[in-house]
């Protein structure tokens, strides 16, 4: 039972580590698909390259922000 | 297919499954290293054993659905993961979270062997079997998951794809057979960069591809993904490494 739960957890563990990042990836996902579903006379290219922008753009965010925190935490104690 | 077109996939796959071995070697030699090798190659087989069940039952069924919502899923789930894998080469390679150290890894797992008591059954020692069943599984379902996604636009992909993690697979074996100990010395978090930035490329093409978007050159759009997610992540590397400087007084 512990091996399972432990399985379990890696499996998820795959996927989300830091939380925020994963949740703002899908939404930027679902922003980019709503996107183009909802407003006429959007490119492909123009739609590619919201997706890859936006993804890249979460991540350095990300790895700032978590940089700083890291920081703020070493330098509290 | 061309090498042009397999090769994003078969290294991917190799790379990927070469970091997730190396981790799963050091855990069955700590096993045989302490409760001997019997035990550690009987969960190892045991471990194989259910991975080959996993991927027969699972990539069959994957294939029953949809092209598009497979790819959607699919390079959803890539994109978690090898953003995920960047996000912390980033931050370890800006020397903000501490390297993967194997042979820390390594000491500790043969530590909790020492301390745990020795039994046997049928010839093999429980703990020590339970312990590399866990260690390969857990590493193993990582590279399971990692060919049937790299390989989700086509099925032809897969067999490429197996054979990258194969290579992946034999390689560590035999490097860590020939020198009896963990393989501290292979450069964990540049393998784990690479990946990272080839799996998100993989993730973000997929995710594209489900949503309906064509991407400009077809397949060949990936090493473009791939190359401004490498220029990101190094800008990354260095952002997260200068610290934020205090607004100067005037």
């Amino acid at each position: 039972m512990g091996t399972l739960r432990a399985i379990l957890h890696e499996i998820i563990g795959l996927f989300v580590d830091d939380g925020s990042l994963a949740l703002a990836l899908v939404v930027w996902c679902a922003l980019v698909g709503l996107l183009m579903l909802t407003v006429s006379g959007v490119t492909m290219a123009a739609a590619g390259a919201a997706l890859l922008t936006g993804c890249v753009a979460i991540l350095l965010v990300n790895v700032v922000t978590a940089a700083r925190k890291r920081r703020a935490t070493q330098a509290a104690h | 297919m061309t090498w042009i077109e397999l090769a994003p996939t078969v290294s991917a796959a190799f790379l990927a499954s070469l970091v997730e071995c190396v981790e799963a070697a050091t855990i069955v030699l700590a096993v045989g290293t302490v409760r001997g090798w019997k035990s550690a190659f009987v969960g190892t087989g045991l471990a194989l054993a259910a991975l080959v069940v996993l991927v027969l039952v699972l990539g069959p069924a994957l294939s029953q659905l949809p092209e598009q919502a497979l790819q959607l899923f699919v390079g959803i789930l890539l994109l978690l993961f090898g953003m995920r894998w960047l996000r912390k080469a980033i931050l370890r390679g800006a020397g903000i979270i501490p390297l993967h150290d194997e042979e820390a890894i390594f000491k500790s797992e043969t530590a909790n062997l020492k301390l745990a008591q020795t039994t046997e059954r049928w010839g093999v020692d429980p703990i020590a079997m339970a312990t590399a069943f866990k260690g390969v599984l857990l590493e193993g379902v990582e590279v399971a998951f990692l060919v049937l996604a790299v390989a989700a636009g086509s099925p032809a992909l897969i067999g490429p794809a197996a054979l990258g993690a194969l290579a992946a697979a034999v390689l560590v074996t035999v490097a860590a057979v020939a020198i009896h100990k963990p393989l501290a010395r292979v450069p964990e978090n540049t393998l784990k960069f690479a990946v990272g930035v080839l799996i998100s490329a993989f993730g973000i093409f997929w995710t594209g591809e489900g949503m309906g978007i064509e991407w400009p050159g077809h397949d060949l759009a990936l090493i473009g993904i791939a190359a401004v997610l490498l220029g990101a992540s190094l800008l990354g590397v260095r952002l997260a490494a200068s610290p934020a400087r205090p607004m100067e007084a005037r």
